[in-house]
């Protein structure tokens, strides 16, 4: 080995705790890139491969009832590649054995041949192969433990059938398999079933005809005028608006996690690179201060400026080596972890794929850039020095009075004092960058511990003030509002409330959304709507109520005339003027007085849901056993469940997030303010030992070292704040999608919370630095110059 | 010119067979090998030797920077061989100025704030510009050390050293980084210190010439006292060369 290199191991193992210490904030960013990046990319191929090999649609519509011979118009429509028209339909489901029914959504398969689309993947057992048997998504039938071979009941219409399992299957419209009004899945509650399509056509009298239709087109058609066509082709037989993969509600799901993942890999690498870099610049700007004589000798023997610049650069690049390792496993460990967790919200019929090696090979040259970009300056004034001037020692650092001096007298500071203020304004651009480092360290903490608040807030507005209800009743085609009556005399019952939903086009000039809108009960109590104070608002009786997000989608606002086109009843079209903006979390809400959606469609009163509460969980029992047999019931949606389960998601999640979020927030603090010390420490040894000898005690020359670095702990705290908030709003807008967004909730406490565990952070690893002042020197001091 | 006879026979600093051996590893170095010594109040003493010969070792015990591996040391009647940290802390503090070689001023403070860095600590310090005024700075208050010539450096330490009015003024190499003219300025300094105010002052050097101002010389081998010179007649720090 050379002796050059032998000094770089050597020189790395002097310095192995600054090394650790920088290569943690290096493996933090790496960690980051390898998990959000790499999971993204996995999600994203992940899924392409799913939707090539089972031919997921770019188009999907529905109608209410088109009849069989539109397909052929279908397929001629241009750019068109297949289309597929089956009959859907949702039904109570009775399980044996359990009192709470399930909810099911039914599809039919082509009499003849394969599905061209969308094609389910049978997992275990056969398809059916009569009237009486079904195949189960695989979520489904894991949830209930279901086997081929059981049997459960399905209400078709008001007909109780029973039905046998034959088998389980999983589908590229279904990874994200959420029910009708659930926010999350549940799988024992809500499933799909396969059933001949002669059972459906039958059940619900679609003989000859269909109500859903997916198609592809052909590489590079545009999907908008393919649209248009599936639109007017399906208007006169109750269509909605056909929509793309993007409103495509599994796929909207995937996007949506692609997307925040995306966002942290925007948001987090670039700050702890940036610290990386920082910090080596630091560190190897003071050594080679330290090593001017070293550097001298080296040129004086013949090393060219080329070979001494490199050394320091490799010096760097093994904090790199180092940083990229340790990020590379933990970032794996992560991958793994969001693979599991994938696993269980997501139903693919393969793993994820694992993150992409080109990913590991780019977070490497990233780390290795950003510590040679650190190392840069040093290795060139390494590069760059004379070896005469190199064995002389250096001039001593220029320092000259300022106005601060009068303010310093006039505030009667001591000289150690007047140390660290002068310290500070000599290089004002590291202790700017040092304070920079800490108020990151603070707002990352803030950035994410944020979450804790704004998720309690949205399970408080949405689960607790919005909706209040145990049970929601769902009913396709709309019930009379008797059925509210029917209800209301059930055992058990304390309270029912009706409520409407239909599908709807809301188009502002060039701006187009389609949502369901729904209708508040007059005084409404169960489900309200709620705004972001917690106030509960009243649509008015003669305009349209908007969620805050629609309303920016679709560029309105309070008294402009918004056209209405409902997809349902007589499918008519309405200009009604914004009457009301409310700030909400999930969805794209808009709403109507209950009475003025029952004028509107020109109707007696109906309902599409009725809310309930119930008497006590011994009555909910009874009321579920009950409505198993409530014909035209197609759906009901347990919130009391909704409620526990969300919860207890998110606040494991929550956990671990705040956990991996305060360990990262930790690691910044101790990289810089430890980092910071040492090069305050090494830089002043000789000071300090001096004012040792001179009489003062350990403690006052820990102040003066700790000061100026806790100094800058304290005043990076507010600026962290700021810069925290910042990076909170912008997380909140990048998660924030048409399915959800989060409330920017930032609560006193949170801003505490991420000063004290980086001042602590700090402290400790002055502490730890303030150690080594026992180990000084005196006599040496004494003897040398530096 | 103080004579001899001038010294209060007050005893300062008193040694018992004084030993230092520093362990480097393979093998053992006997900096001090027995020193029995005394030195009095008011009184300048030069130490004289060849590197290694034990002067600085000597100096840095008696200063309190440094622990004997055998034998006893006082300062007046205190006994200080085992004294703890805390206490050579508070003894440097308030009894000892040091002077070094390489000044070791603060280069973050300027002249009066690096001699204030030590009377904001003192007990019964003078004011900072009348230390400096004494080593004849006062116009420099303000400059800091990269502003000042190494004369001058040496000079505001001196200052730093006496404003606490220290008992003892202990000197390594003083004159060490400078010229010859510098040099003498900043001995006329020490020797006028010790003339006003009688501080027991000990100078330690390998410059020969310097012997010429001290009331004895002692002078180091091996790490033992070789012999004790008493000068019957001193010459003022202005009249030496070298």
């Amino acid at each position: 080995m050379h002796a050059m290199d032998l000094k770089l191991f050597r020189d790395f193992r002097r310095l192995w705790v600054q090394g650790v210490a920088i290569a943690l904030v290096l493996a933090a960013g790496i960690a980051v890139i390898i998990m959000s990046v790499g999971m993204s990319r996995a999600l994203n191929e992940t899924r392409s491969a799913y939707y090539e090999s089972n031919r997921f649609a770019h188009v999907f519509a529905s109608a209410r009832r088109a009849p069989d011979s539109l397909l052929s118009q279908l397929r001629d429509i241009e750019g068109v590649a297949q289309v597929e028209t089956q009959v859907r339909s949702y039904a109570i489901l009775d399980i044996p054995g359990r009192a709470k029914p399930a909810t099911g959504l039914l599809i039919s398969r082509p009499e003849l041949g394969e599905p061209l689309l969308n094609v389910p993947l049978l997992r275990r057992g056969r398809w059916p192969e009569n009237a009486g048997e079904t195949v189960v998504n695989e979520p489904f039938a894991e949830a209930n433990g279901f086997v081929p071979g059981d049997t459960i009941s399905v209400n078709l219409n008001g007909r109780k059938r029973g039905v046998t399992i034959t088998g389980t299957a999983l589908s590229p419209e279904f990874v994200y398999t959420i029910g009708p009004g659930a926010l999350m899945p549940q799988n024992e509650t809500f499933g799909i079933l396969w059933m001949q399509a002669e059972v459906l056509d039958a059940g619900f009298g679609m003989a000859g005809a269909f109500n859903t239709v997916a198609l592809t087109v052909l590489p590079r058609t545009p999907l908008e005028p393919v649209k248009d066509a599936v639109k007017a082709l399906l208007d006169p037989y109750g269509a909605a608006t056909p929509v793309g993969r993007d409103a495509q509600q599994s796929n909207a799901f995937l996007d949506a996690e692609i997307q925040s993942l995306e966002v942290l890999a925007w948001v987090l690498p670039p700050v702890f690179l940036g610290i990386t870099v920082f910090l080596v610049n630091m560190v190897m700007g003071r050594i080679v201060q330290l090593e001017r004589s070293e550097i001298g000798l080296m040129k004086a023997v013949g090393y060219t400026n080329w070979e001494i610049g490199l050394h320091y650069l490799m010096l760097a690049a093994l904090i790199a080596f180092l940083g990229v390792g340790i990020g590379w496993g933990v970032g794996s460990w992560l991958a793994q972890a969001m693979s599991k967790l994938y696993a269980k919200y997501f139903d693919f019929p393969f793993l994820v794929f694992g993150v992409p090696l080109s990913i590991y090979a780019l977070s490497a040259m990233l780390g290795l850039a950003a510590t040679s970009a650190g190392a840069l300056n040093s290795a060139m004034r390494a590069a760059r020095l004379a070896p005469a001037v190199a064995m002389a020692p250096p001039a001593p650092p220029n320092f000259h009075g300022s106005t601060l001096d009068r303010l310093a007298d006039l505030l009667r500071l001591g000289q150690p004092t007047r140390m660290i203020l002068r310290s500070l304004l000599r290089w004002p651009l590291r202790a700017g960058m040092t304070l920079l480092g800490m108020a990151l360290a603070v707002s990352v903490l803030v950035a994410s511990n944020f979450f804790p608040d704004a998720m309690e807030e949205i399970i408080d507005t949405a689960f607790y003030q919005s909706n209040r209800q145990d049970m929601l009743l769902l009913f396709d085609p709309d019930a009379p509002e008797t059925a509210l009556e029917e209800v209301r005399r059930l055992p058990g019952v304390l309270q029912v409330e009706p409520q409407q939903y239909h599908a709807a086009r809301l188009i502002y000039g060039p701006y187009e959304k389609q949502v369901p809108v729904s209708s508040v009960a007059d005084a409404a109590d169960l489900a309200r709507v709620v705004d972001g104070d917690g106030q509960v608002i009243t649509p008015d009786p003669f305009g349209i109520l908007l969620s805050d997000r629609l309303a920016l989608a679709l560029h309105v606002g309070v008294g402009d005339t918004l056209t209405v086109s409902f997809e349902s009843g007589r499918r008519e079209t309405f200009e009604v003027p914004v009457t009301g903006i409310v700030t909400q979390f999930f969805g794209l809400g808009a709403y109507f007085a209950h009475d003025t959606l029952n004028s509107m469609f020109r109707q007696s009163p109906r309902v599409s849901i009725v809310n309930v509460t119930l008497a006590n969980p011994q009555a909910a029992e009874a009321f579920q056993e009950w409505i198993k047999d409530v014909p035209r019931l197609t759906g009901t949606i347990n919130m009391t469940e909704n409620r526990i389960s969300f919860t207890d998601t998110l606040s494991n999640n929550i956990l671990v997030a705040t956990t991996v979020y305060g360990i990262l927030g930790m690691i910044i603090t101790v990289g810089v303010a430890y980092n910071a010390a040492r090069v305050q420490l090494s830089e002043r040894a000789r000071e300090l030992a001096c004012l040792r000898i001179l009489g003062f005690g350990k403690g006052e020359v820990a102040y003066i070292l700790a000061g100026e670095v806790l100094l800058l702990a304290v005043l990076a705290q507010p600026v962290g704040w700021v810069i925290g908030y910042g990076v909170a709003r912008l997380m909140t807008e990048g998660f924030t999608s048409d399915l959800y967004a989060i409330p920017l909730v930032l609560e006193p406490a949170t801003f505490a919370q991420a000063s004290l565990i980086v001042l602590g952070a700090a402290v400790v690893s002055v502490a730890l630095v303030a150690r080594r002042l026992g180990r000084l020197d005196l006599i040496a001091v004494m003897k040398t110059r530096e | 010119m103080a004579r001899l006879d001038d010294r209060t026979r007050e005893v300062v600093f008193r040694t018992e067979g004084l030993t230092k051996t520093y362990d480097t590893g393979e093998v053992q170095v006997h900096a001090l090998a027995g020193v029995d010594l005394e030195l009095y109040g008011s009184e300048l003493t030069v130490l004289l030797g060849p590197s290694g010969s034990g002067k600085s070792t000597l100096l840095n015990i008696l200063g309190g920077l440094d622990r004997p591996s055998g034998g006893r040391f006082w300062f007046r009647e205190k006994e200080l061989t085992n004294a703890s940290d805390r206490q050579l802390t508070r003894y440097r503090r308030d009894h000892v100025g040091f002077v070094f070689q390489f000044y070791n001023l603060v280069p973050s403070l300027n002249a009066r704030e690096n001699v204030q860095l030590v009377t904001d600590v003192a007990k019964r310090p003078m004011k900072p510009a009348e230390a400096l005024d004494l080593v004849g700075l006062s116009h420099r208050m303000d400059h800091f050390p990269a502003q000042m010539s190494g004369g001058e450096q040496q000079r505001v330490a001196i200052a730093r050293a006496i404003a606490k009015r220290p008992d003892v003024l202990l000197c390594d190499e003083p004159t060490g980084a400078l010229d010859s003219h510098t040099g003498t300025q900043v001995l006329a300094t020490l020797q006028r210190i010790n003339d006003e105010f009688g501080t027991t002052t000990a100078v330690i050097t390998h410059n020969a010439a310097i012997r010429l101002m001290a009331h004895r010389v002692i002078r180091f081998q091996d790490g033992r006292i070789d012999r004790i010179e008493e000068n019957d007649s001193r010459l003022a720090a202005t009249e030496i060369h070298w």
